[in-house]
């Protein structure tokens, strides 16, 4: 049911949390979530590609419960029901030029 | 690249336990975590645990972590710092960031065990400098020694929110309430009362409508909520606040077992996103474990035993032990473990409404509802009886799996029995020497000692106090009830304080003789 998109869920209604931000890294607000539903963006992933909600510092330790729980009453479906994104390298936020300095082998420190 | 029999990843206390196990098994391990201490949340927990001996009940959490780090060096388990794993590939490759680059290791087996992270609501104001996760106000008071603020609301009402309010209260801050959207108080009811008593109110059945402030929080406004959680207009109370703090539970951080492709599911009763895997914390992909909280939402003593499993179930699993050896351990880990997932708490009643304890009494509806047991409630409780001279007055009255009292008297005169979520009894006939070990060994602090009548009007009353400064003898205060309402005039008789006690101060008052069962806690002037 979830990934059916045939499924009329209805034009978007304005509320009055809107403006509530939801993502405080990429300052991502409630209102912009219930809009990207709309729009057609009906997994995590896709919410994350379009708005970069959960893609900043915190790397969606804060907002990923939130926004999952937006997404899933907008689509009217239990939030256990939706696929979480996709957890990917790097694990944690990181610099480039950490994350590009390998290590070469036999120089490990522990 | 250099392989390990065991990479573990996170050195809380599920991965330093399941560390231990499989270093003394021959086991090379190494342990990575991010942070610049190890421990995880254990060197925040300045309360004593609940349990019994061999779940190490009535050592504090800290002294627990010094424990295990200390048992782990002697295994000689590598425990790495500001070791932060970035990725989980194919063949137990583990990518991690140590210093300014990028190492990799191979293991042999692996152990997750990385926690988890604090849940957030939202209401209008939620991003206000001055909303804060109860954990971050733990680290602040605990580690760094930072006050979170002055005046503080808790939302949440389980045992984070009502472990961190006493806290709060012990750095002396001023917590203006304890509110939570459940109509019944979720935590053990022991640590609702130890707040209660120093006259926190509890707001149940509300919830934050808004945070107030500019640039900082300056105030908040809670309401009642009805049965579908919608606030019920004319309810709302304003408190002046400069600091909210959110303890509504936590996630397990299970991205790393995603991005190994361990078969997930989401499960609400754990938490929500775990790895599903078996009792043992074995997951779908061959010799890689999970413990702790990762696996599902528990607390440290259920995690330092799955992390025992899990070293144990690797060490199997490279055949440094045979599966008769296993087993054997095994079965008695499951013990130990299933002893703590019993009584009113256990996962298993989750969600439940308990409304009789396993020895047919009626639960305290007060308790449950205001955070403390009532005046009229409290003497159905077999711990609560009364004789002449000094004698226990043992305030437990919910199954929770904690028997420290028991082996604490000298005399043997408080008894749990076999059951370890029985509620405490005091036998009778027994002769109480006044040495207030069991005050002291009470997790909960609910065991108070009482001399009812001392024949010139008065009573005293000696209860667990762990604030500073302590009251000289002869100070002259109010002693409060279990409400944390002024009962009457109260002067301190003396402030007992032994190593034994580990830091639970025995302070005696001195009330008029008809208070002698009312007041329970003392105030200075």
């Amino acid at each position: 049911m979830v990934n059916d998109r045939s499924r009329d869920i209805g034009p978007f209604v304005p509320g009055p949390d809107d403006d509530m931000l939801i993502c405080r890294c990429e300052e991502i607000t409630k209102g912009e979530i219930r809009k990207a539903v709309h729009d057609g963006m009906w997994t995590m992933t896709e919410i994350r590609r379009y708005l970069r909600t959960g893609m900043g510092l915190c790397q969606g330790q804060t907002c990923s419960r939130l926004v999952k729980g937006i997404v899933a009453r907008e689509l009217g479906v239990s939030p256990s029901e939706l696929e979480p994104a996709t957890s990917r390298v790097p694990m944690r936020p990181i610099e480039m030029r950490i994350f590009a300095n390998e290590a070469k082998d036999g120089e490990m420190n522990v | 690249m250099k392989r390990f029999d065991l990479i573990i990843v996170g050195a809380g206390p599920s991965g330093l336990s399941a560390a231990i196990e499989a270093a003394q098994r021959g086991l090379e391990v190494v342990v990575f975590d991010e942070n610049e201490k190890p421990g995880g949340q254990l060197f925040k927990q300045i309360h004593k645990f609940f349990g019994s001996k061999e779940h190490r009940a009535r050592i504090r959490g800290y002294v627990i972590g010094e424990q295990l780090l200390e048992e782990a060096d002697k295994a000689g388990v590598k425990v790495v710092l500001n070791a932060t794993v970035i990725g989980l590939y194919q063949d137990k490759e583990v990518v991690v960031k140590i210093g300014e680059e990028i190492q990799h290791y191979k293991g042999n087996s692996i152990v997750i065990a990385t926690g988890a992270a604090e849940n957030m609501v939202t209401f209008p104001g939620w991003t206000l400098p001055g909303v804060i996760g109860a954990g971050a106000a733990q680290t602040m008071m605990n580690l760094h020694g930072v006050l979170p603020g002055k005046k503080v609301l808790m939302l949440g009402s389980g045992n984070v929110g009502l472990v961190v309010s006493f806290q709060l209260l012990q750095c002396g801050c001023e917590v203006v309430a304890l509110v939570d959207a459940a109509p019944r108080v979720g935590g053990y009811g022991v640590h609702a009362a130890k707040v209660a008593r120093t006259g926190v109110p509890f707001y149940l059945s509300h919830t934050i409508v808004k945070a107030e402030g500019d640039d900082h929080v300056t105030g908040v406004t809670i309401a009642e909520v009805d049965d579908n959680f919608a606030f019920i207009p004319g309810t709302e109370k304003h408190f002046d606040v400069d600091t909210i703090c959110l303890a509504v539970g936590l996630s397990p951080m299970s991205q790393l077992l995603k991005m190994a492709g361990c078969k997930m599911e989401d499960n609400p009763k754990r938490g929500g996103q775990v790895p599903i895997c078996d009792e043992y914390g074995r997951t779908s992909l061959p010799g890689i474990l999970v413990a702790g909280d990762v696996s599902g939402i528990e607390e440290a003593s259920s995690a330092m035993i799955e992390g025992r499993m899990a070293g144990i179930v690797a060490a199997e699993y490279l055949g440094y032990i045979d599966k008769g050896t296993l087993d054997k351990e095994l079965d008695k880990l499951s013990k130990a473990l299933l002893d703590l997932r019993q009584g009113m708490f256990a996962p298993s009643n989750r969600g439940k409404a308990i409304t009789e304890t396993e020895e047919g009494i009626a639960i305290s509806e007060s308790l449950l509802r205001k955070g403390y047991v009532d005046d009229s409630e409290i003497e159905r409780f077999p711990g609560v009886t009364h004789q002449s001279g000094v004698h226990p007055v043992i305030e437990c009255t919910q199954n929770i799996p904690c028997n420290p009292c028991q082996d604490a008297c000298p005399k043997k005169c408080i008894s749990i029995g076999d059951n370890i979520t029985s509620l405490p009894i005091v036998l009778p006939d027994s002769e109480c020497i006044n040495c207030g070990m069991c005050v002291a060994s009470c997790s909960g602090q609910a065991i108070f000692l009482v001399n009812e009548d001392l024949g010139d009007g008065t009573a005293t009353v000696t209860l667990p106090y762990e604030f500073l400064p302590l009251p000289e003898a002869g100070t002259n205060g109010v002693a409060l009830g279990r409400d944390g309402k002024v009962v009457c005039d109260a002067t301190v008789v003396g402030v007992k304080s032994m190593k034994a006690f580990d830091k639970t101060n025995l302070l005696t008052m001195r009330v008029p003789k008809e208070y002698a069962m009312t007041a329970r806690f003392f105030k200075a002037k």
